[in-house]
C-alpha cells in the first residue's frame, strides 16, 4: 500500500527519525494557520508547501514551492491545491491535488554547509534479504545515479538472525564523509530507519534527501513509504491510511468485490482465473492485435456474483470493444463461470460489445452446454489459440 | 524415477480440518496421493477423512513416518506452520498459502537455510507427480504420465501448460508450482536442475512472469549445464512498470525485470521462448521430435 508523505513521515518520526516537521492542509486558509505554527514550533520564517500526490517527481511538475511569507502561502496553497499535478511518474493525465504538507525550511544557513543524500530499505529479491541502499547522491533520481554514477551507490545487507548492527550504521555515516555531531546523528538515523521499516511491515522505504543541516542535524526531508500489503493485518492502525481518491475509481470497485483489477489503457477487457494467466490473457490479446483493457484475476473461488461483478467493471470502461473470458477451471466451476456469465448477460442487458468465452478444465463440458443453450450470443472456444484467433475476428 | 515426490511420499496435511485442508486432502486421496496423516494444533487425537489428526508435526512423523507436508495454514500463521514442518524433519514442504507477510518468509528462509528440507512456495499450486502423487491443489484429471517436466511461479497457467502438452500427445513427469512471491523456497534454476537431473524427465517447461531476477539466473544455469530441450514463457509482457499484477512479486522494477529483458536472455542462453502461451505444447513436442 502506498501512502502519503506526511503519512510516513508521522511513521518515521513515532519511531525517533528525525523529519522536516510539517502541517497537512486541505486548504489555503489552513496553509497560512500551519504556517504561523511553524512558526511558533520551529522558528520558520519559510515554509515549502508540498503536494501531497502518490507520485514521485513532484518538484519537477511544480508541485513543491517554497513560500518566504504568509501571502505567498496563501498564494501558492492556491496555485498547487486543485492543480492536475504532472510529474514523471503520473503519466500524461497528471493527478489532482487534494492536499498539500506545509513543511518547515530546514535549508536555513549556519556554521556548515547543508548536503543531501539518498537512503532505501528495500527487499533483495535474490538474497530473500533486506538491504540499506544509499548514495553520497542526494535530491536526484536514483535511476539517474545508477545509470551514471553506480560507485556512488552503496548497499549494506541486514542478516535476519541478529538485525542492523551498529558498525554498519557506522559504515554508512563513514561513506557520506561524515564526523564528529552529523556523523553521530546519522548513526542514530540510520537505525531508527531501519527499525520503523521492520517493525511496520513495510516493503520499501525511501528517503530522498536525507538532509544534514547546516547545524549538523540529519532528518528526512521527503519520505517514500510503502508498506507490505500481506502485513496490514498487524498494523491495523494503517488502514486509515489508505486514500482511494489516489486510486483509479474502477480499481477501488473492483477491490470492494475482492477482484483484482488493474485498469489498463486497451480496447479488450479480459476476465481470468489466476494472475499469471491472466498476464498470458493480456499478451495473447495484444498479439492477437489488441490492447488489454485491463487486468482481472477473479480468483479462485469465481463463481456467479464474482463474474457479474467483473463484467459490471469492465464494461463501465468506454475503450472495451470486446471482452474475452478466459477461465481455466481447477478449483473453479466452470459451470458455474458460464452461468455467471449467463446471468450477467441477461441482468445487464444488451451488452454491446462482442463476448468471447474461453472455459477448460473441471465441468467445461456442462459449461459449453450452459452456454449453447442460453442463446446467447458469444462466441466460445476451448483452446487458448481459438480464442486468440476470435479476438483476432472480432476486433 | 520422478522428482521431489512420488507414490512412495508420505504425506501429510497442515491446517488439515481447515476448509480448505479438508476439501484438498480428499482430492488428494482420491488422486492417489499417500495421505498419512495430518496436523491441526487441539484436534489430536481425532480421525478425519479416515487418517489421524495430531497436534504436532513432530508428533505426525514420529507416528507415521511422514516425510512430505502440505500447508493450508491462515497467513498469519503459515510461517509458523513452515518452521514447524521443517524443525520436525519434514524433507518436502508445500506450502500453497497466499499472503504471507514478506517480513515472515525472510525469517522462513534463513531458519530453513541450514536445515535438511526443501520449501515449495508459499502461494503456489504444489507439485504433482502424474499418476503417483498430487500434493497440491491443480485439477489432476488434465494431467498424463510422460516425460515433460513443468517449473511454474502461476497455478492456472500452469494447468493451461499441462493441458497443452497432453493435447500435444506427451505427457508429464512432474510439475512444480514454485510460487508467486518475492521470497520462495524454490527458485526457478533450483526446479529446473531437478528436473534437468531425472532421467525420465526429456524435455523442461519454464513458466515465469515479471519480476525478480530467477528466470535469468535460471536461463544461465541452463546455458552452462542443461542437457534437454527447455521451452520458455514469460507473462506479463503487456504489464505496465510499477503496478502490482496480482501475484505479490509481479511488478516491473526495473529494466532488468520487464518480460522482453527475461525471454532475451532465456533466448540467448538457448531457451526456445514462444511469445504466446497458446504454443507452449506445440513447442515442446517440436523441440522433442528434433530430438529423437
Amino acid at each position: 500500500m502506498n501512502i502519503h508523505e506526511y503519512q510516513g513521515k508521522s511513521i518515521l518520526k513515532s519511531f525517533g527519525v528525525r523529519i522536516q516537521e510539517g502541517i497537512v492542509a486541505n486548504s489555503p486558509t489552513e496553509a497560512v494557520e500551519a504556517a504561523k505554527k511553524l512558526k511558533e514550533d520551529y522558528n520558520s520564517d519559510w515554509v515549502v508547501i508540498k503536494a501531497q500526490i502518490h507520485a514521485g517527481g513532484r518538484g519537477k511538475g511544480g508541485g513543491v514551492k517554497l513560500a518566504k511569507n504568509l501571502d505567498e502561502v496563501k498564494e501558492r496553497a492556491e496555485q498547487i491545491i486543485g492543480m492536475q499535478l504532472i510529474t514523471p511518474q503520473t503519466g500524461p493525465e497528471g493527478k489532482k491535488v487534494n492536499k498539500i504538507l506545509v513543511a518547515q525550511d530546514v535549508y536555513y544557513p549556519g556554521e556548515s554547509e547543508t548536503k543531501e543524500f539518498y537512503i532505501s530499505v528495500l527487499l533483495d529479491r535474490a538474497k530473500g534479504r533486506n538491504i540499506i541502499m544509499y548514495s553520497t547522491e542526494g535530491g536526484m533520481d536514483i535511476e539517474h545515479v545508477a545509470e551514471t554514477t553506480p560507485h556512488l551507490i552503496f548497499k549494506e545487507e541486514i542478516d535476519p538472525k541478529v538485525g542492523l548492527q551498529g558498525f554498519q550504521a557506522r559504515k554508512i555515516a563513514f561513506n557520506f564523509g561524515l564526523s564528529g555531531e552529523a556523523f553521530k546523528e546519522m548513526t542514530k538515523f540510520v537505525a531508527s530507519l531501519y527499525q520503523a521499516y521492520e517493525a511496520t511491515d513495510s516493503s520499501m522505504f525511501e528517503i530522498n534527501p536525507v538532509l544534514k543541516t547546516s547545524d549538523n542535524k540529519i532528518l528526512a526531508v521527503d519520505a517514500k513509504v510503502n508498506l507490505d500489503d500481506n502485513g496490514l493485518f498487524r498494523h491495523k492502525e494503517f488502514a486509515a491510511m489508505r486514500d482511494e481518491s489516489e486510486e483509479d475509481p474502477m480499481e477501488v470497485e473492483a477491490s470492494r468485490s475482492n477482484l483484482n483489477y488493474v485498469k489498463l489503457d486497451g480496447n479488450v477487457g479480459c476476465m481470468v482465473n489466476g494472475a499469471g494467466l491472466a498476464m498470458a490473457t493480456m499478451d495473447i490479446i495484444k498479439l492477437a492485435g489488441g490492447e488489454p483493457a485491463n487486468f482481472l484475476d477473479v480468483g479462485g473461488t469465481a463463481n456467479a456474483e464474482t463474474v457479474k461483478a467483473a463484467f459490471n467493471i469492465i464494461l463501465k470502461d468506454p475503450n472495451v470493444k470486446a471482452i474475452l473470458i478466459n477461465i481455466f477451471g481447477g478449483i473453479v466451476r466452470c459451470d458455474r463461470v458460464a452461468q455467471g456469465v449467463i446471468d450477467a448477460y441477461k441482468e445487464i442487458g444488451n451488452i454491446p460489445v462482442p463476448i468471447i468465452v474461453r472455459l477448460q478444465g473441471t465441468n467445461a463440458q456442462e459449461a459449453k452446454k450452459l452456454i449453447d443453450e442460453s442463446g446467447l450470443k458469444v462466441y466460445s472456444a476451448i483452446l487458448l489459440k481459438e480464442a486468440a484467433a476470435l479476438v483476432k475476428q472480432v476486433l | 524415477m520422478s522428482v521431489l515426490v512420488n507414490k512412495n511420499s508420505k504425506v501429510i496435511v497442515q491446517g488439515f480440518t481447515g476448509n480448505e485442508g479438508t476439501y484438498h486432502a480428499s482430492q488428494m486421496l482420491e488422486y492417489g496421493t499417500n495421505v498419512v496423516g495430518g496436523v491441526t494444533p487441539g484436534k489430536g487425537g481425532q480421525t478425519h477423512l479416515d487418517r489421524p489428526v495430531f497436534n504436532t508435526v513432530y508428533e505426525a512423523v514420529q507416528k507415521t513416518g511422514a516425510d512430505v507436508s502440505i500447508i493450508f495454514v491462515p497467513p498469519p500463521f503459515a510461517a509458523d506452520a513452515i518452521m514447524e514442518a521443517a524443525e520436525a524433519g519434514i524433507k518436502v514442504i508445500v506450502c500453497i498459502t497466499e499472503g504471507i507477510p514478506t517480513k515472515d518468509m525472510i525469517q522462513v528462509k534463513e531458519y530453513i537455510s541450514d536445515r535438511d528440507c526443501r520449501l515449495i512456495g508459499p502461494n503456489c499450486p504444489g507439485i504433482i507427480t502424474a499418476d503417483e502423487a498430487k500434493i497440491g491443489i491443480m485439477p489432476g484429471f488434465i494431467f498424463r504420465k510422460g516425460t515433460v517436466g513443468v517449473v511454474s511461479k502461476s497455478g492456472t497457467l500452469t494447468y493451461e501448460a499441462v493441458d497443452q502438452v497432453v493435447k500435444a500427445g506427451l505427457g508429464i513427469t512432474t510439475a512444480i508450482g514454485i510460487g508467486g512471491d518475492p521470497i520462495i523456497g524454490t527458485p526457478t534454476k533450483e526446479a529446473v536442475e531437478l528436473l534437468m537431473n531425472d532421467p525420465e524427465t526429456e524435455g523442461i517447461i519454464m513458466i515465469g512472469e515479471i519480476g525478480g531476477g530467477m528466470e535469468a539466473e535460471a536461463a544461465y544455469w541452463v546455458k552452462e549445464h542443461g542437457t534437454k530441450p527447455v521451452v520458455g514463457f514469460i507473462a506479463g509482457q503487456t504489464a505496465p512498470a510499477g503496478r502490482r499484477m496480482g501475484h505479490a512479486g509481479a511488478i516491473v522494477g526495473g529494466a532488468d525485470d520487464t518480460a522482453a529483458a527475461k525471454m532475451k536472455i532465456m533466448r540467448e542462453c538457448g531457451i526456445r521462448v514462444v511469445e504466446s502461451p497458446a504454443d507452449i505444447g506445440e513447442a515442446m513436442a517440436d523441440e522433442l521430435s528434433k530430438r529423437k
